[in-house]
């Protein structure tokens, strides 16, 4: 731009730059250790508004910001810092809200080191601005405002959709095409929306309330909501394209993988899947007040180094076992978010690093009691670029344990896929869409979020469900108009 | 919600349920089952359907009392609803020409025994129906069953209908009906299925169970299902419930529902399945 050149415009510049840079990133209040690893409330308590306008005002407002390019659904992060900074909350919001339909979630679930804040330009200094707290700050004030304001929605299209899924990326495309009018229906398999908000990640680190005022939301937008229904068992896709006029599918990831070791069917051993599932959807720690049964274990190895994987860790500390991480890599290729790892180890759970279990041993009344395992060491790199673990001969050990939890991984469901002709199907049991319009190769069906590119995230998750929903309403429109 | 239209106990421990649920009953097959939860805070149970109404919008599960679900389903009262009744999931029974089939039904398997036997006799099968009881007044259905069977045959532990013993009986009842029998489907507790698999097993009759292990989601989400046939691990949820009996490694199909045992004796005032032997005669006492 022409005016940045201008000799008049320069001191101002050079004023920014000469602001003493603070690179004191502001801590968010915790529950302290002690207390929370007995409770399931919220871990991280959130910023006060005053801390909020502290750590936004350390925001450099850089002319290129990298953040916004490593943002997967590209918010206007530095705009919305700088709302925060003057204390215009409302107008934070509201540049937040134009990219990112469900920050209160992501604010709080987002691996923000691996996006924006890891090419923050503090970041070399160790001072990246805390994104993700400032986010989750905005939409925590909003969720604090007497009233919500339901934008105004156009007339309606006449043109109705089917959503498969109540999680991100169903939530997303529900909450974008509602907007435009169009009719909006979303079938869930399971007794409540969000997916693995709801079933997969537990109470404290993400609250149910804020996943169900997200989804309440919708509703009152006008999005339909079908609980308790199978596509591909209660009715087909084929079937639902005969009243709907397109189809998204959002199903997620949710066929929990096994090691196909020995002792896998031993009772005491789980899927992740399975264990947080009770935990979070049936509410199994409140058990025996809730249905739903669960074993109380003495000591509980998790195997995975996810998210996944410190959640269950966490969750079983909180029910009162000693809890073990077991990962076949070392403490730097964990693959989960930095802030949660930083908790886990906080609270006491013991990590495993280099070790591999390759059996486990059960008592005679079939219910699991060890574990046998190898010590690994990083050889080459592989694909993804991360040392490749190789088992240390001869390095064998028995480990007792009264649970294993299998947290390795999860793929898509074949259920849809089997009941769908017409439906291209990847190597890993994914959905194959075009990137960037989430079509799949069946006309009138688009697909996203795990589904199709295997477990992944929430943002991603959401932002594919925004392509589609863009893809749709196009779609749709050019579609003759109903009466 | 799903509103509950009828549910009324048919033999002591026994209820049979009758709710609306459309979307299930359209597409409901033989073998398959629903996911139930008596209320918010319950658990979610598997449970067979034993009969459906695709123009009504309804379906029937007859349900045994064996602790605290199922407590809760036989005190709901007609008029009420259910917060979910999900499905219908599982794979339908296999039905084809078989030739001559053996129905084999116990406690809630003589329920959704019927929904089979009828399919098989539309395909022109031969359909011989077994129901095993502790007891002639545990018997139900027999009228609904004859109308798609070629003969019914009764085992009651104490002899007061039929055959006396337990499925042990089979190989008798199998040689007396004097046609080779190309199939046999059991419905009913685990230990009838494993009982009866032991018992056709020398036969070499290709026999068919429906398994019943502890579920969850019933979609193949959670793996808390799984079961071993043929030394493969599968997910009865999705890749069953029907499996080949001879294959199914039942001890540790019996070994794993007992996951929650003790656990789940703390809501409970009465015992589990097993520990009364499955086939009781003693009626819950509420
Ligand atoms: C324990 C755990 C912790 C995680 N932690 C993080 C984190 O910290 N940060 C992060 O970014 N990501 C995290 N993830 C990953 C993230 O949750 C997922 O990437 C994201 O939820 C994917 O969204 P989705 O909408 O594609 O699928 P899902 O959230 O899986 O939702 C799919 C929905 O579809 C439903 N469904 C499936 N099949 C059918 C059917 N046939 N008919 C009807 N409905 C169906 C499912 O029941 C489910 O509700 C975590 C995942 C897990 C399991
Ligand atoms: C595919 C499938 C179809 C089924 N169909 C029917 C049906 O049509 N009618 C019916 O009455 N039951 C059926 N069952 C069994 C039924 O789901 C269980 O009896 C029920 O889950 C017990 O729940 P509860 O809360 O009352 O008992 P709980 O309090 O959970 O358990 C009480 C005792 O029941 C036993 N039990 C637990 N789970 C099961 C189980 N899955 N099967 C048998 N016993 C169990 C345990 O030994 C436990 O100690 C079916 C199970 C499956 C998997
Ligand atoms: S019941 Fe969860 S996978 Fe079968």
């Amino acid at each position: 731009m022409a005016e940045d050149k201008t000799p008049g415009k320069k001191p101002a510049k050079k004023a920014k730059a000469r602001k003493k840079l603070d690179l004191d990133r502001r801590d968010i209040p915790k529950q302290p250790v002690e207390a929370r690893v007995r409770n399931f409330d919220e871990v991280a308590l959130g910023y006060s508004a005053e801390t909020a306008i502290e750590e936004a005002k350390r925001c450099l407002v850089c002319k290129k910001p990298k953040c916004i390019g490593s943002c997967p659904v590209e918010i206007d992060i530095t705009g919305f810092i700088e709302c925060i900074a003057q204390g215009d909350f409302a107008e934070g919001v509201r540049i937040l809200k134009e990219k990112n339909l469900l920050p209160a979630i992501c604010g709080r679930v987002c691996p923000q080191e691996d996006q924006c804040e890891g090419v923050c330009a503090l970041t070399k200094k160790k001072g990246e601005i805390a994104i993700g707290r400032l986010e989750r700050f905005l939409a925590d004030w909003e969720a604090e405002q007497p009233d919500i304001e339901i934008p105004v929605i156009p007339p309606p299209t006449g043109r109705r959709v089917a959503v498969v899924g109540g999680g991100p990326a169903g939530l997303t495309v529900a909450g974008d095409l509602i907007r435009q009018g169009h009719g909006v229906t979303i079938f869930e398999a399971l007794h409540e929306m969000g997916g693995v908000l709801i079933y997969g990640i537990p109470e404290f680190r993400l609250p149910k309330r804020i996943v169900k005022r997200e989804v309440d939301y919708l509703e009152k937008l006008g999005v339909e909501m079908v609980t308790d229904f199978v596509v591909g068992k209660t009715r087909t896709i084929d079937s639902m394209l005969e009243e709907y006029d397109a189809v998204f599918i959002g199903s997620g990831a949710g066929l929990p993988w096994f090691m196909d070791i020995p002792g896998e069917n031993l009772n005491g051993v789980y899927s992740a899947n399975e264990y947080l599932t009770r935990m979070n959807l049936m509410k199994g720690y409140k058990f025996p007040d809730s249905g739903t049964p669960i074993v109380k274990h003495k000591k509980v190895a998790v195997i995975g180094g996810g998210n996944v994987a410190m959640d269950c860790a966490r969750t079983a500390l909180r029910l009162g076992a000693e809890s073990h991480i077991i990962y076949r890599r070392s403490r730097e290729e964990l693959p989960a978010r930095l802030e949660e790892i930083e908790n886990t180890e906080e609270e006491g759970v013991t990590f495993q690093f280099l070790t591999l279990p390759i059996r486990y041993i059960g008592n005679d009344n079939g219910w699991v009691e060890a574990m046998e395992c190898l010590r690994m060491e990083l050889g080459e790199p592989d694909q993804s670029g991360r040392r490749r673990p190789v088992p240390i001969e001869g390095s064998e050990t028995i480990i007792p344990f009264d649970a294993i939890i299998c947290a390795i991984g999860n793929s898509p469901n074949p259920l849809i896929a089997k009941t769908t002709p017409g439906l291209e199907i990847g190597r890993r049991g994914n959905i194959v869409t075009d990137e960037e319009t989430g079509k799949t190769t069946k006309d009138r069906v688009w697909a996203g979020g795990d589904v199709a590119t295997g477990a992944a995230t929430v943002i991603l998750a959401m932002g594919a469900g925004r392509k589609a929903a863009r893809s749709i309403h196009e779609y749709l429109g050019s579609l003759p108009v109903k009466s | 919600m799903f509103k509950l239209i009828d549910n009324y106990m048919i033999v002591p421990n026994i209820h049979l349920l009758t709710v609306e649920a459309p979307n299930v009953a359209r597409e409901a097959r033989p073998g398959q089952f629903v996911i139930v939860r008596a209320d918010n805070e319950g658990e979610r149970i598997p449970l067979s359907l034993s009969d459906w109404d695709a123009e009504k919008g309804t379906v029937t599960m007859a349900v045994m009392n064996v602790g605290k679900t199922t407590s809760r389903l036989a005190e709901l009262e007609a008029g009420t609803s259910m917060p979910t009744v999900v499905g219908p999931l599982g794979n339908p029974s296999e039905i084809d020409e078989f030739g001559s089939v053996l129905c084999v039904g116990g406690c809630y398997g003589i329920g959704s025994i019927y929904p089979i036997a009828r399919a098989l006799k539309e395909k022109n099968n031969k359909v011989f129906t077994v129901l095993e009881a502790r007891s002639s007044y545990l018997m139900y259905w027999e009228e609904k069953l004859r109308g798609f069977s070629d003969k019914i045959i009764y085992i009651s532990r104490d002899g007061t209908h039929g055959y006396r013993g337990h499925v042990n009986q089979l190989p008798d009842i199998i040689e007396s009906l004097g046609v080779p029998i190309d199939r046999v489907i059991i419905n009913g507790c685990t230990l009838l299925l494993k009982k009866a698999s032991d018992a056709t097993r020398p036969l070499g009759i290709k026999t068919i169970v429906s398994l019943n292990p502890i579920m969850i989601d019933g979609t193949g989400m959670c793996g808390v299902c799984r079961v071993t046939v043929g030394s493969k691990t599968r997910f009865a949820c999705v890749d069953g419930p029907d499996f080949d009996a001879h294959e199914v490694d039942w001890d540790e199909l019996l070994q794993r529902r007992k996951s929650y045992m003790s656990e789940e004796a703390k809501p409970l005032r009465t015992s589990g399945c097993e520990k009364r032997g499955c086939l009781t005669t003693q009626p819950v006492v509420r």
